[in-house]
């Protein structure tokens, strides 16, 4: 669409904005992590590294940091196996009863977020999960897996099929055929899953805050308790950290795809 | 699994091999069952049955006014987050279209690393920015301007929730406007429409899928919200999570608590079945170009 200089000029200004507020307000943790004083307010006053130590030092956040690494990688893992297993299984089916099943498996994703915590929580006080491992890794998988199932499920869907009888009819069997045709070319899918479902349980807050209890704690349950409790700069540079290895994640992710996608060129 | 092919297997074994695609999907199901399905009947039967079997909490529910307040309250804050992320979002995407590859990857990572940072750490941003000795306020004040009240109003949540639910407009709206064929515009404009008629007769109602797409997606995970609104807002702005939350755990009131639950669960379904019909006729639409 060809627009007058003006327009432009407008859709650009408006753009910049509209990318100013989607970027910069987390970045004002950055300032805040190395604050003087114990406090949220702003501006800053002084300089100190003491909140970073503190994140490394506080047995509770250092203990709520690994437990999320704990949970996350759990999860990631099984909800990359069970999520693959059915993306396949969906492939494979009818279309009619794909479909249903696949909308059965994605509610995880629509079910408002408070529901499901209440809900989750009442089963878990009957069956003593409160505050444990296992009912965290129950939880987030369950939230993940639908992730995993889309990521998949997009890479099946431009998957040729056959590829497997040319394996199959050159006589390969069908473990053989899936490790060396099927998995090679569906693993992009499969990882951005696991990337996914690693992501969706280490920042999972609204189950987490119901389940919990003293002794087990998630870092984002600890970051909110820290908040609503008192002005802890230590959340600052705990935010921080976490958008450092965010940003460092996606670059180099970009950076790999960039470079494959040459390559292949 | 890859011999499912019939020309590769004997009719007895196909037979046998039928079953395979649901036994993969069964792990999966049976977790969703335990995790997903029983807590939402048990929450069903709760609001149900304590203290005693009937429909007293929805009763309780619709009857008390400060719960429809809330409900209402939870729709209006809703709205407005829709219509801020509309807003934001049509020219963005529009852009994102317009431009060359390169400005197109610093726009979508503009979209997609606040999409990525973790949901805490951007409420708690918007803590900073918005207390009263916050950013902005600190702002005003070294500039002479009184300082103004953003956190714990109703503001200061949409504010906050518009640009957590912002990329979820974004993407839709974009993965629609790739789409439309820009020749029509010209078209358009070759039969003589000036530059905004070719836009609102031709590329609107086009880009309008996208739109109502974001919308609904933005608007159901908004009335859902639970932290931001925790967080950023007070009494006066209070969402029905918020409320649902206090029942349960500080009342111990797991009936009035599920009766709001269940309310807040029909009315998100209903909203996306809703919605269903004209997303579905939207795929048809892409299947076809």
């Amino acid at each position: 669409m060809e627009m007058k200089p003006l327009t432009r000029a407008v859709l650009g200004l408006v753009c910049l904005l509209v990318a100013i507020w989607l970027v910069a307000p987390t970045l004002v943790v950055v300032p805040m992590s190395f604050n003087g004083n114990k406090s949220l307010a702003f501006p800053p006053q002084g300089f100190s590294w003491q909140w970073y130590q503190n994140f490394v030092t506080n047995p509770e956040w250092s203990t709520a940091f690994l437990n999320s690494l704990k949970v996350a990688s759990i999860v990631a893992v099984l909800a990359t196996v069970l999520g693959t297993l059915a993306a396949f299984g969906l492939d494979r089916m009818k279309a009619r009863p794909a479909n249903l099943l696949r909308m059965l498996m994605l509610t995880p994703m629509v079910v408002p977020g408070v529901v499901l915590a209440i809900g989750i929580y009442a089963v878990y006080l009957d069956a003593q999960l409160v505050g444990t491992l296992p009912g965290f890794v129950l939880a987030h998988t369950i939230l993940a897996l639908p992730f995993v199932l889309i990521a998949v499920s997009a890479n099946l869907e431009v998957f040729d099929r056959r590829l497997e009888t040319a394996a199959a009819s050159l006589g390969a069997g069908a473990l053989t055929t899936f490790r060396t045709v099927t998995l090679p070319l569906i693993l992009p899918g499969i990882l951005s899953g696991l990337l996914f479902a690693f992501a969706t349980s280490f920042d999972e807050i609204i189950v987490s805050l119901f389940i919990t209890n003293p002794y087990l704690k998630t870092l984002p349950v600890q970051i909110f308790s820290s908040i609503t409790r008192d002005a802890d700069p230590t959340v600052a540079a705990v935010g921080t950290i976490l958008l450092c290895a965010t940003t460092i994640l996606i670059g180099g992710g970009m950076l790999l795809l960039g470079r494959e996608r040459k390559g292949r060129l | 699994m890859s011999a499912l092919e019939p020309t590769t297997l004997s009719a007895e074994r196909r037979a046998g091999w039928a079953w395979r695609p649901f036994a993969l999907t069964l792990p999966a199901l049976v977790l969703l069952a335990a995790v997903i399905g029983y807590p939402l009947i048990t929450i069903v039967l709760r609001s149900l049955s304590e203290p005693e079997w009937g429909v007293q909490n929805y009763a309780w529910f619709f009857g008390a006014p400060v719960n429809l307040a809330v409900l209402q309250r939870t729709f209006a804050i809703s709205a407005w987050v829709t219509l801020v992320c509309v807003v934001c979002a049509y020219p963005y995407a529009y852009l994102m279209t317009a431009v060359g590859p390169r400005v197109r990857l610093v726009l979508v990572l503009c979209v997609l690393i606040p999409f990525w940072v973790s949901g805490v750490v951007r409420t708690l941003s918007w803590v900073i920015l918005l207390q009263d000795s916050g950013v902005i306020n600190s702002l005003l004040r070294s500039a002479d301007f009184a300082g103004i009240r953003l956190i714990r109003t109703q503001t200061g949540v949409v504010i906050g929730m518009a640009q957590v639910l912002l990329p979820f407009m974004i993407l839709p709206l974009y993965s629609v406007m790739k789409g439309i064929d820009i020749r029509l515009v010209q078209a358009a404009r070759s039969l003589g429409a000036r530059p905004s008629r070719a836009f609102f007769t031709v590329y609107l109602p086009l880009s309008l899928p996208g739109v109502y797409a974001g919308a609904v997606i933005v608007f159901i995970l908004a009335l859902g919200f639970y932290i931001t609104p925790a967080l950023l807002g007070g009494p006066r702005s209070t969402m029905l999570s918020t409320l649902v939350q206090t029942q349960v755990l500080s009342l111990l009131q797991w009936g009035r608590g599920g009766a709001m639950g269940v309310v807040l669960l029909v009315t998100t379904f209903l909203l996306l079945a809703l919605a269903a019909p004209v997303m579905r006729s939207r795929h048809r639409e892409a299947g076809r170009r």
